[in-house]
This record gives C-alpha cells, structure tokens and sequence, in this order.
C-alpha cells in the first residue's frame, strides 16, 4: 500500500465520525521505483490532506517532506521528486492501518490492505 | 475534411462509439463539443464497415486510427464510383494539389486491393494495379515500409456473402492511409498467455475498447471497484494511465495463485507500471475519507452480475456457533474472521457504482461500465441507469446469446456531487439495507437476465419468434 492510498482510506466502522487518517502499523516497508510523471502528481496534489500525508511518511521513515504547502510548491522540481517519491515509491507491504476511533486493526498484507468489515460493524 | 473510415467488421456497435471518444482526445478543443458528422457511403449499409467521417485535421484522423482497435484504416479518398471508369474519372478530378505531394521522386508507395464480401484472385488484384497507369506515380515501390500507402477497396455487387443485407450496387474506393489501428497488441495481450486468470477476466479486446470509451492517458487515475483479476486496468495502464482496484474478493486480489500470479503479476508480465493501490474493499460501503471527492478520471468496470460472479456485499447473516442475534463477532475469533456476505443486487450494486462514481470522479470524468439486458426487451434503451451527474454518451451492445446481451454504457460527469444529491443516496442506501429482500425479488433484473429457469430457456427461443437484431449479429459481430 503506497501512501497515495493511505491517503484516501477511513475506517468506516458504522458510528465512527471521524475514522481519518487511519494509524499505521509498519510491518515492513519497501520502495519501489515509479515512473515520474509530472502532471499525475499536479492532479493529484489538491485531494491529498497534507497533515495525514506528512504524518504518514514519517511513519514509514520518510522526514523530508515540508509540514506546510501550497500549490506554488508544484513549480519546484525538488519539491515534485519528493512528492513522488513519498506518495507512489514507499509501499507498506506488512503491517496494519489502525481505526483512530476505536483501535479495529485494518490489516495490510502482500501490500494490500483488507478494509473489509465484520458483520458488526456494517 | 471528409475522411473514409473502413472498419474491422467486427462488434459493430462499438465501432463509432470508439471513434467518437478518441476524437475527445486527439481533437482540439474548439473542434471538440459537438459530435462527429458521419456518412454512409453510396448503397451501403449502417452496419457495413465503411464510414465517412469528417475530422479537422489528418493529425486528429491519424492518431484516432492508430490508437483505435477497431478502425482498419481512415483513409483520404482520392476518388470513389460504381465501377472503374467512374473511379478513373473520380481520381483524374480530384485536385493535384492534393495528389502530387505523394506521387513524387524519392518517396516509397505500395498499393493494396482489398474486398469487402468477396475474394479478388492474386492474378485480378494485380490487373487492376495496373489499371492505375494514369496515376502519375514518381516514387519507387516498396511492399515492406513505404511512405505511402494506397488501397483500392471494392465492395460486394451481388449476393450478400458477408452476412449483411445485399448491397444494391458495387462501390469501389481509392485512397491514401492515413493510420489504422494496432492490432498486433491483441495477440500480445490476449487471455490465453495471461499469467493470472479467473473465469471472468475480461477479453483483451474489449478491455482496450473500454479503455478507449474512458480516455485512458498517461497522467490520469482510472479505478476498477471490481478489479478481480485486473485485466480492464492492464488495458488502461497500456495507455500509460495509473490504475487503482479493489475486490471484495480477498483471494481474488491479494492471493491469486501464488507469488508470481496475482494482480501484480498480470502486470509485470506486459512491463506495465504496477496499479497504485489494490484493496480489498466492498462497493457498497466503501472505504474514501468522507472529504474526498473528484479524485478519479476515469472508473471503468465489469460489475458483479451474473451466475459466474454474483455480488456479494458486507454484512452477511451466516451466525457462528454459540453467538445469539443480533449478530456479534466474539472477540477470540475477530483477528482471522471472515466476514460473510450477503446477496447483493443488480439494482443495488448499480446504484453504489453511480453515487460512488458521481463523487469519485472529476468533472468530465467518465464512467465506463457492462450492463446487462434480455434481447426481447424492445425498449432497452429506457431500461438504462440513470443519475443526476451523468450524461449517457455510448451504449454498445454485445450480444452474448440468443436472448441476452451486456451493453457496454459511457457516461459522461456533467454536474457536481451536491448534498442533495449525497443525501438522496444515504436514503437510498439505507432502503435497501432494510427492505433487502424486497430489492431481491422486485428490483432484481439480475437474477432475471443472469439465473433463468433451464426449462425456460430450453424452449424460450423458438417461442420469441422476432429478431430483435440482424442474424448476422452475434458475440463477436
Ligand atoms: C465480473 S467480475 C470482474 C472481473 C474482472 N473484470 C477481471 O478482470 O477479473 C466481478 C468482481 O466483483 C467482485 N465483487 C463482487 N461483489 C463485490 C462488492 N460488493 N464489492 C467489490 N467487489 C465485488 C467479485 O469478487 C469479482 O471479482
């Protein structure tokens, strides 16, 4: 799971008002190279809530990127190779995304993770 | 300009829909708005394969041909008649202008006979290269890599051996290829060779025909919430788009069969960048933060129905031994539980695939998807799914046996996702959560179309006794 993912991912559980950002667990985490392309990232950079996303890369490992942004960031090139690499290259093969409600482990395993809900929680 | 556009005589309803929707890409936007002008040629027929088609510019007609699948060739028509002299007569008034600057010294050319309805002998199609003397080629054949290619394109005059209705009289086309598409990626990417299957992976073809219908590019995101086996998003990720899927299914998307044959697997057999997220998820309670929106281009899928993979959806009723309604997962068994599912509808499943995607997709954005109807249905067309979001652009029809079809429908993101319009859908949402069983037996074309009664179909075919579409139509045609 890259932390594009991460990104748009809540807990769901019925009666959690606010299952965003989910807290990650790292098993284990691999990067892997992505092709870059510039206007992916310009599209995508207005949907990513940038508190989660920094959030997130540190848990992975990744410190570089700026606490704050806005989108005149996109014209630096140095800002766009760290974008890339921490939105696309960082995967969390092992590991768990965590409810910030109520605990419920979401598991995240082969790099995939498993959002689907018990019969309870529908 | 008026072009030719000679068709693969194939999936004939796919045909101009496809051509429509690359011209969204290869267009300039001033030339974009308004739909294309097509025409049928002298005495032919809509379904024939020949078409003319008016594009502003050869660029626009080149790169349409070439990324289509189903467009053998667009074609600058130097002349066109009833029999050789007309032709003659037709190429010698096009203006030189045109002609000369593919004639000259120095350039490599090629001329090639085809047919439609019939066979021209070897000994014929060279006869009638060299009727064209009146050309005044300069340039220097060359079968293999010429600069220019010209065909000469003759249609049937009698009998109707191509299974389309007989034509009233011959038509014979000359002209310049402008492009044409790239069917050497059929083979390279049919299911056959695919590493990683499952039994309804979609056909190769069709899954670059729906990566067509929804502008698959480089820089977009396109989504599949029933990506199974991952084969529509193999076809996007060809046209450079990044991909992103999800399946209820867990051993579907994540397991497969084994390490090196899974989602990721079908992939990294074509050298394609891996999609950007898989999960596992259900579509009808799906996982996005609630503040996003307008995050996807394109979504493109096969949806659920059918007897082969019939939906299921979260929440499920199977009990475990030992526990009492209403239904708790006891905290032992919670960490390796498997949730069970219950029956999800066509209806239902319809109605979560067009709120998600009337949230999910950006302005303009498409979404591209299978939906199934009986062929007796005369009025089809009213049956479709319908939202506040969308605009119906294309609906191309397959058919899959005598008595039903999938129609591939292209809608178009034509207003926002208001609160309104959110709320509705909460309340909708919930009606069938409730009055499931109700939405089971009345709103369940699915079951109709997909589960039917052996005994019914056994004799249902001769009793329809109308031919709701051509005989030559069939799964392929
Ligand atoms: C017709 S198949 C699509 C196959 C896919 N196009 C492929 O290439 O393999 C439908 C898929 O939807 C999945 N599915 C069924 N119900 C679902 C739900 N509620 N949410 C998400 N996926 C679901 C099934 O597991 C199945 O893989």
């Amino acid at each position: 799971m890259r932390l594009l993912t991460h990104n748009m991912l809540s807990s769901n559980i019925k009666g959690v008002s606010n299952g965003f950002p989910l807290r990650i667990e790292v098993g284990k985490v691999v990067e892997k190279q992505v092709d870059f392309n510039a206007d992916f990232l310009r599209n995508m950079f207005p949907k990513i809530e940038w508190k989660a996303f920094v959030d997130a890369a540190k848990t992975v490992g990744y410190a570089e990127l700026p606490e704050e942004v806005d989108s005149s960031a996109l014209e630096s090139e140095e800002f766009l190779n760290k974008f890339h690499h921490a939105l696309l290259e960082l995967h969390l093969e092992e590991g768990a995304l965590v409810c910030p409600e109520t605990g419920r482990r979401f598991p995240v395993s082969k790099g995939i993770p498993n959002m689907l809900l018990h019969e309870d929680e529908v | 300009m008026w072009y030719l556009c000679m068709f693969f005589h194939r999936l004939l309803d796919y045909r101009k829909a496809e051509v429509e929707s690359l011209a969204q890409l290869f267009l300039d936007d001033k030339d974009k708005w308004s739909s294309l002008e097509w025409r049928i040629p002298l005495h032919h027929h809509p379904d024939s394969p020949f078409h003319y088609v008016n594009l502003p510019s050869e660029d626009a007609a080149r790169n349409i041909a070439n990324r289509s699948i189903l467009v053998k060739g667009i074609y600058e028509i130097w002349g066109e008649g009833g029999s050789y002299e007309e032709l003659e007569e037709s190429i010698r008034s096009y203006p030189d202008e045109r002609k000369l600057p593919y004639l000259e010294p120095g350039t490599t050319f090629k001329i090639t006979v085809d047919s439609f309805g019939k066979v021209i002998s070897f000994q014929d199609q060279n006869d009638r290269i060299k009727g064209f003397t009146y050309i005044p080629f300069k340039g220097q054949v060359n079968l293999k890599n010429p600069d220019h290619k010209f065909w000469v394109m003759e249609t049937d005059d009698y009998g109707s051996s191509n299974g389309l209705p007989p034509v009233e009289g011959r038509r014979i086309f000359f002209g310049r290829e402008v492009g044409g598409a790239d069917r050497s990626l059929l083979p390279t990417y049919q299911l056959k060779s695919r590493n990683y299957l499952g039994p309804t992976a979609m056909d190769a073809e069709i899954a670059f025909l729906m990566a067509n219908q929804a502008l698959a590019t480089p820089g977009k995101l396109v989504y599949d919430p029933f990506v199974g086996t991952g084969s529509i998003l193999v076809a996007a990720a060809h046209f450079g788009a990044m991909t992103m899927g999800a399946d209820i299914d867990i051993r579907v998307v994540r397991d497969g069969r084994g390490p090196d044959c899974n989602v990721w697997s079908n992939f990294k057999q074509y050298g394609l960048p891996m999609p950007v997220g898989l999960l596992r998820a259900d579509n009808n309670l799906p996982p996005w933060r609630s503040g996003l929106k307008e995050v996807f281009d394109a979504i493109i899928c096969d949806p659920p129905y059918g007897v082969r993979a019939g939906g299921r959806k979260s929440g499920g009723r199977k009990l475990l031994k030992g526990t009492v309604d209403p239904y708790t997962v006891p905290d032992d068994k919670r960490t390796d539980h498997i949730p069970s599912t219950g029956a999800y509808s066509l209806v239902e499943c319809v109605h979560d695939l067009l709120d998600l995607a009337a949230r999910m997709l950006i302005m303009g954005g498409r979404l591209v998807f299978f939906y199934p109807v009986l062929r007796e249905d005369d009025n089809v067309e009213n049956h479709f799914p319908e939202h506040p979001c969308f605009k119906l652009i294309a609906t191309s029809e397959q058919i899959l046996s005598s008595r039903y079809s999938r129609v591939l429908l292209t809608m178009v993101k034509i207003s926002p996702y208001t609160e309104e319009i959110a709320e509705a859908a909460r309340i909708k949402h919930i009606d069938f959560r409730e009055n499931h069983l109700k939405w089971l037996e009345d709103g369940n074309l699915h079951s109709a179309v997909f589960s039917p009664d052996p005994q019914l179909t056994a004799t249902g075919d001769s009793k329809l006794g109308k031919e709701p579409k051509p005989k030559y139509r069939g799964k392929y045609v």
